[in-house]
């Protein structure tokens, strides 16, 4: 590979032709500051617009500061990002930004990790001669929409939420909008999220370096519901959760928390705390018997079979369908998510159970996800306005509500979920990355459908982190063709294909964020930093292994569920409680034949 | 949210999928497609930028960006009679500013709106080659020269009139 030399700060350093002078620098321990710039290795995001110039440097020879995010590197190059000049510069932008953003730290919910207050900080940001009439800054209405707050009077036009919303997710809900003071990023008319093709997904929360975009806070619902003498509370985890959380409390990406977290859960006070891995169980029961039913009947020569059978536990993921390809809305898989099997068996088995009134019952999650606060609203996800699921919270309000009740969370006893709706196995952990939910489908589905105990138990032909991926197993000399996307322009390279007849899978595995849910929208923020993504991911497989039960139909609750309740999977029962169905959202310009 | 349905006038909607198709339906002639289509309409309603946005291929986000990101495009229906008041220099310096300030307050509009009858729409416009009438303002057309703000009055009123017979 071709190679340049070049000095920077009075070092020379050898790069690769084509790298940008920020990554040079980076590659001497100089860490140039950056804010619109945004690059998530290993996930192929990028956002350098080149925009903000506060990574400006001096470059020698030329007349005005190069922004060193997107100004390549050049055999020779001598390059200062320390000179007064450039100092001055930074914080003049620095300076010209803060004139246009309200001062209302103390209040803020991204107070702490925002990363303009970090540079404000840095470079000692203490008065503003900027400071304009009020004509001179922008002012906009704040939006509330069932997961996402957006104040866009913090927004810093980085556009990082744009890229993300069209490039990585292809959603195109987002679009920078107007110019000059009034510039912001919103959706087509300034209408609301609701009336977008937003899915949800939160990936723009998730990369917002400011208080623009947060998610909806439900941490107060909790502490009244768990202070509700009336109130029965029921807390369900999802897998993801489970080896990310410790990152808000210094732990190191990666840890896995499950028996800390559960007694965190405990000593907040819910009266029960069970598991959303216990639905996800539930919900490999009920989709690999609509899988192999469907399997059977295309193997019968049925020709009106639906395949490849979409999975459908993303709430985002079927946003995205259902606004996007309404017309394939009959290929996922109608079985409801984990969280809402956890809602409806909570509300009706579990309920039963404990001699407790529907209504007398709050169904909490914790999720790594902002779509999930969307989903429990669904009004099919309710029975007499009475919701499966109350309300969600993420994994970053949970960490939120254990440090405002004083709980140290790294000193915590590990603890056991409660029973029967915690108990799970390491299929259902999977769940929580990219892969998971086909690979612990096909562990089951290959057992009831060869009626033989399956080989192997650890498919790593399912598991990774490109974006598209995909394998035949091999079932018994029935070849099963599997694919798996995440990240929703994945998605949408796979469904083009269905569309478009070129597609030989018989079932498709979709997550909506990249990585799958271990990096949703409601995780602890990354940074861009890929590494805490993987981390998480090697975390989850190795939750998987540590579990004694490995196989969703091996978990002992979910087979007294149903020789108690529902009966079979797919049953008149489950249908009833565990299956749901998908509407068309798209927008259509039609003919008015009336005018 | 629900499925929704924008109606369209036929004659609306094929025009501008053969202005689209004119051009290939190529997300990079959006500027083209909006032009020819404001062109034709007098303006790019809502409607409108969808219908692009469906046949580019382009989110409708994306298009309404550019829409508002540029002033030459404009979601306001035009008035039956546009009245521009130049702010060239000429015109400027000899008192355009006060001549747009007296139609603001005779139609009840701020420059880019029309009023509710949609009889007048007001837009600032950057000379008209009549630097030797200074100011000037351009009426569904035709041009009034050596303005002052008392005589706005009187030409509106002619136009209201003319549009009761």
């Amino acid at each position: 590979m071709d190679t340049i030399k070049l000095t920077i700060d009075n070092r020379e350093v050898e790069v690769p032709k084509g790298t940008t002078i920020l990554n040079a620098a980076k590659q001497l321990g100089i860490s140039i500051p950056t804010l619109c710039h945004f690059e998530f290795k290993g996930m192929d995001v990028h956002n350098k617009p080149g925009g903000c110039r506060i990574c400006v440097v001096e470059v020698a020879g030329r007349r005005n500061l190069a922004p060193a995010c997107v100004t390549e590197c050049m055999p020779d190059m001598v390059v200062r990002t320390n000179s007064m000049r450039v100092i001055n510069a930074r914080r003049t932008v620095l300076e010209l930004m803060l004139s246009d953003h309200p001062n209302d730290c103390l209040q803020c919910s991204k107070s702490g990790k925002c990363e303009l207050q970090a540079l404000a900080i840095r470079f000692g940001i203490r008065s503003n001669p900027f400071v304009g009439p009020d004509h001179a800054q922008s002012s906009y209405q704040i939006e509330v929409s069932p997961s996402i707050i957006r104040d866009m009077n913090k927004c810093v036009m980085c556009r990082r939420c744009e890229m993300m919303c069209n490039e990585m997710q292809t959603v195109g809900a987002l679009s920078a909008i107007e110019r000059g003071f009034p510039a912001v990023v919103s959706t087509a008319f300034n209408q609301h999220l609701d009336h977008s093709p937003c899915t949800f997904c939160g990936q723009c929360v998730a990369v917002c370096p400011v208080g623009a975009l947060t998610e909806v806070d439900n941490t107060a619902k909790v502490i009244r519901a768990i202070v509700d003498p009336s109130k029965k509370t029921v807390v369900q985890v999802a897998p993801a959760v489970r080896v990310a959380l410790g990152e808000e409390f210094g732990m190191k990406p990666g840890s896995i928390v499950t028996g800390k977290l559960t007694a965190a859960l405990k000593a907040l006070g819910f009266d029960y705390v069970f598991d959303t891995d216990w639905s996800a169980d539930l919900t490999i029961m009920e989709e690999g018997t609509e899988l192999l039913g469907r399997l059977k009947r295309f193997l019968g020569g049925d020709k009106d079979v639906k395949l490849p059978i979409l999975t459908s536990c993303c709430p985002a993921w079927v946003n995205f369908f259902e606004h996007q390809f309404p017309e394939l809305k009959e290929l996922p898989s109608t079985a409801k998510s984990p969280q809402q099997m956890f809602g409806a068996m909570a509300k009706s088995y579990f309920a039963e159970k404990i001699n407790c009134k529907r209504e007398d019952m709050v169904c909490i999650s914790v999720m790594p996800c902002l779509a999930k606060k969307y989903e429990c609203g669904r009004d099919e996800f309710k029975v007499n306005g009475n919701p499966d699921v109350d309300f969600s919270i993420t994994t970053r309000e949970l960490a939120a509500l254990i440090k405002q009740a004083n709980i140290d969370f790294t000193k915590l006893p590990e603890e056991e979920f409660d029973s029967p709706l915690g108990e799970s196995t390491g299929a259902a952990v999977i769940f929580g990355t990219t892969g998971g939910v086909i690979e612990a489908a096909v562990r089951t589905a290959y057992e009831v459908y060869t009626g033989k105990q399956c080989p192997k138990i650890d498919f790593e032909e399912l598991r990774g982190l490109e974006g598209i991926r995909s394998a035949t197993i091999d079932f018994d000399g029935l070849p099963i063709n599997i694919g798996i996307a995440h990240g929703l322009k994945n998605a949408r390279k796979l469904l083009e294909d269905i569309k478009a007849g070129k597609c030989n899978f018989h079932a498709i595995e979709i997550m909506a964020c990249p990585g799958g849910c271990i990096d949703g929208g409601g995780q602890p923020l990354h940074h861009g930093n890929g590494d805490i993504i993987k981390a998480r991911w090697e975390a989850i497989y190795q939750a998987d292994k540590e579990m004694p039960i490995r196989k969703s139909h091996e978990n002992p609750s979910i087979q007294t569920l149903y020789k108690e309740y529902l009966g079979e999977p797919c049953g008149h029962k489950s249908h009833e409680l565990l299956h749901t169905h998908y509407f068309d959202r798209q927008t259509t310009v039609e003919v008015d034949l009336n005018k | 949210m629900d499925k929704i349905i924008i109606k369209m006038k036929k004659e609306v909607s094929d025009k501008i999928i053969e202005i689209c198709d004119r051009f290939n339906n190529a997300p990079g002639e959006l500027i083209n497609v909006l032009h020819q289509t404001q062109d034709f309409l007098g303006y790019l309603p809502a409607e409108a930028q969808e219908l692009i946005a469906e046949r580019l291929h382009i989110p409708t986000a994306k298009v309404y960006g550019v829409v508002s990101f540029y002033s030459f495009f404009t979601m306001q229906p035009k008035g039956k009679y546009p009245v521009s008041v130049c702010m060239g220099t000429a015109c400027y310096v000899r008192g355009a500013e006060k001549i747009l300030d007296a139609f603001e307050k005779e139609l009840g509009i701020m420059p880019g709106e029309t009023d509710k009858a949609g009889l007048f729409s007001l837009t600032s416009l950057r000379c008209v080659g009549a630097c030797g009438l200074a100011p000037v303002a351009l009426v569904d057309g035709k041009v009034f020269g050596r303005l002052a703000p008392a005589n706005v009055k009187s030409i509106v009123n002619e136009y209201r009139e003319m549009d009761k017979q």
